[in-house]
């Protein structure tokens, strides 16, 4: 990255020497692991330049967006509804980090046996090293995990602009009344934040850009279902991971992009593998930047990654809102429709789940399926168990895998991954 | 045509060949020491053969070195049991670092699997570290094992606790054979458990070097219930294996 970016992340408060250790972990595992894979799309040359300035340009990006007025909310969850940021002229990030920084500093406010994703969180904040949390106007976290929920109550007192969204749990009339209620408390916070109110125009604006760009993650998905796979599963799950850092209009302009050139190669019969390479469905917890440690061990091993049943990839993206509504509150019911659908495994019981699980590993002729759990995830590990008996039930293989963001268990994973697509064969 | 298969496990390092009719010819052991390819090619240079598969956790190794194809040793433990017993529907292995369960399906592929790879509980190596706490040689552990009349309860499933547990049953005069009865009944309880977990039914072949042990055999007979086969050399079983695949890779078998 540039030199003169230092200036600006000193001005925003991240610790530099702290700051340059991250991107040096960051920029070499991009290039062992993403730069050295073979057949790739070349509008896959668009994601390497965005992970290359992901905390230069972008940030620069977002920088002059508040320059000129509009507001910057970081938000942990898929449930935040970036439609509602957007038609009150505020741009939504995402804050997840899918790397161990400041471990030990953590282990002050957390207890050990809190899953990597929340520490890497709180890592970053203490640390000082993420662009995007520091410059956030608002930080909305939200009640899903236990652990994630009591973890909110402590970075409260470390962040002077956290906003909490509270969230059903069960898929009931109550529930739903309990997300519309919460949807507008979110929409009049974010209101107040930025000074603008939002209308029918720009609710309608907001939602025809979200979906704009759900529709061209569809349509990547789409073409996954392929054989030949025409992209990586490594490939697509930093399109899925970056749909929460780009500018929406320019990542579904770019997505596009790489979808007509993988169009072309699904007509040609080119692949990034070859043709019968065993394909296998990751499903479980969200996999945050840099977090590519699973994906990197299976496609090393000779298998494909063709879905991702995961807050990152479609338990995130899919269904789109519907975009009837003409008056606000219509939209917050078109909205409130399409966000109660997702189905996360903090909801009881979530059934839904399951069948989506079933539904992607038939629709992207899946031949196995890998559970992706993060050590002490207890909602998510909790699932694996019925969702690996009923893909048996199917005679679907199943792979359970408990992991954390470390490598350590990297060999032993690679043997147990290496073994299930011997399984597959 | 001579086909070999070499198991690089953590703590020994096995070499069976096998002719073109996939009977076995050579079996050769040596330890895997701190310097695993040397140990190998010092073993490959004492036999003859034509194509080679490498197996077990240095396999990766091994393929760098000798540009080898590789298998993991899940497939080859599975294929080397399934070949010896056919009728078997399940394999444990229990080795020098982990152990592990699997069930077959009836053309003895790989149905399902269960590894236990984070920590020594319940592997050879806990084995090793109890008998020298309690003053036995590795290969007198299970004969005097199965002499004590009673067990004593062994709670602790970590090495290092289950050392000190040891420490202090010791400490307190109990009766060694005992002790080291309670010692072959914790490995014995968390094996059996994995296997109830993985092939619920069936008979079961019994890999690695603790199938050496006869402690650990009778214990788990009892503890399943079902026929238990041991191969005459339990701890060639991976290699054995990756011989058997190598012959039906290049031999049209």
């Amino acid at each position: 990255m540039a030199e003169d970016y230092r200036l600006m992340w000193q001005e925003m408060g991240l610790d530099l020497e702290a700051h340059d250790a991250l991107l040096g972990v960051l920029g070499q595992a991009y290039e062992d692991i993403y730069l050295a894979q073979k057949n790739r799309p070349e509008g896959m040359a668009y994601f390497d330049f965005v992970m290359s300035e992901v905390h230069g340009l972008r940030i620069r990006e977002l920088l002059d967006e508040k320059k000129a007025g509009r507001k910057i909310i970081g938000s942990y969850c898929v449930f935040v509804p970036e439609e509602i940021a957007l038609a009150a002229n505020a741009t939504l990030v995402g804050l997840c980090s899918g790397a161990d920084f400041a471990t030990e500093e953590v282990e002050k406010l957390l207890p050990r046996n809190t899953c990597a994703l929340i520490k890497s969180s709180f890592g970053f904040k203490i640390g000082k090293v993420c662009p995007y949390l520091e410059g956030a106007d608002m930080v909305v976290g939200e009640n899903t995990c236990d652990g994630k929920k009591k973890a909110y109550e402590t970075l409260g007192n470390m962040v002077d602009n956290l906003y909490v969204m509270d969230l059903p749990q069960v898929k009931s009339e109550n529930g739903r009344a309990l997300l519309k209620a919460e949807f507008y408390r979110f929409m009049e916070a974010v209101e107040e934040l930025t000074g603008v109110t939002v209308t029918a125009e720009s609710l309608k604006q907001g939602i025809q850009t979200v979906n704009a760009k759900r529709a061209a993650i569809h349509r990547l998905s789409l073409l996954r279902q392929a054989d030949p796979a025409p992209i990586s599963g490594l490939d697509a799950l930093l399109a899925n991971q970056v749909f929460f850092y780009d500018n929406p209009a320019r990542f579904t302009e770019s997505v596009n992009k790489i979808c007509d050139e993988l169009e072309q190669r699904v007509e040609a019969g080119q692949g990034a593998f070859p043709k019968r390479t065993p394909r296998i469905l990751v499903s479980g917890c969200p996999q945050a930047v840099p977090n590519w440690k699973l994906p990197m061990i299976v496609e090393t091993s000779g298998a494909v990654i063709v879905g991702e049943e995961s807050c990152v990839g479609e338990r995130g993206t899919r269904n789109l809102t519907g975009e009837s509504g003409t008056t606000v509150d219509e939209m917050m019911e078109s909205l409130v429709d399409r966000y109660f659908k997702v189905d996360c495994a903090v909801f009881t019981p979530n059934s839904d789940r399951l069948d989506h699980i079933k539904e992607m590993a038939a629709a992207y002729k899946a031949e196995g399926v890998i559970h992706y759990g993060l050590q002490f995830c207890q909602p998510y590990i909790m699932e694996s168990i019925p969702v690996e008996n009923a893909l048996e039930e199917d005679g679907i293989p199943c792979l359970r895998i408990d992991t954390d963001y470390s490598l350590e268990d990297a060999g032993q994973l690679k043997t147990r991954v290496e073994a299930f697509i011997e399984q597959l064969r | 045509m001579r086909y070999a298969g070499i198991d690089i496990g953590s703590r020994t390092i096995e070499l069976v060949t096998v002719d073109d009719r996939g009977e076995q010819q050579d079996s050769l052991q040596t330890e895997t020491g701190f310097d695993p390819i040397a140990q190998a090619k010092e073993l490959i240079a004492k036999v003859k053969f034509d194509h080679i598969t490498a197996t077990g956790y240095g396999r990766s190794l091994f393929e760098i070195a000798f540009d080898s194809s590789t298998v993991t040793e899940i497939k080859a433990h599975a294929t080397g049991a399934w070949t010896l017993f056919p009728e078997a529907l399940g394999v444990l292995d229990i080795g020098g670092q982990d152990s592990k369960a699997i069930s077959l399906r009836n053309d003895g592929r790989v149905k399902k699997f269960e590894m236990n790879d984070r920590c020594a509980a319940g592997t050879g190596k806990f084995l090793e570290i109890m008998a020298k706490s309690l003053g036995y040689g590795l290969d007198e552990f299970g004969t005097e094992a199965l002499l004590a009349e009673t067990d004593i309860n062994i709670s602790s499933m970590c090495t290092v606790f289950a050392e000190s547990e040891v420490t202090s049953l010791i400490a307190k005069g109990e009766n060694r054979r005992e002790i080291a009865r309670g010692v072959h009944e914790s490995v014995v309880r968390r094996a059996a458990a994995m296997v109830n977990r993985v092939a619920g039914e069936g008979d079961i072949v019994f890999t690695g070097g603790v199938g050496k042990n006869p402690c650990i055999v009778s214990l788990l007979v009892e503890k399943l219930g079902r026929s238990v086969f041991i191969p005459d050399d339990p701890q060639a079983m991976g290699a054995f294996g990756a011989a058997l695949l190598t012959w039906q890779a290049n031999s049209g078998q």
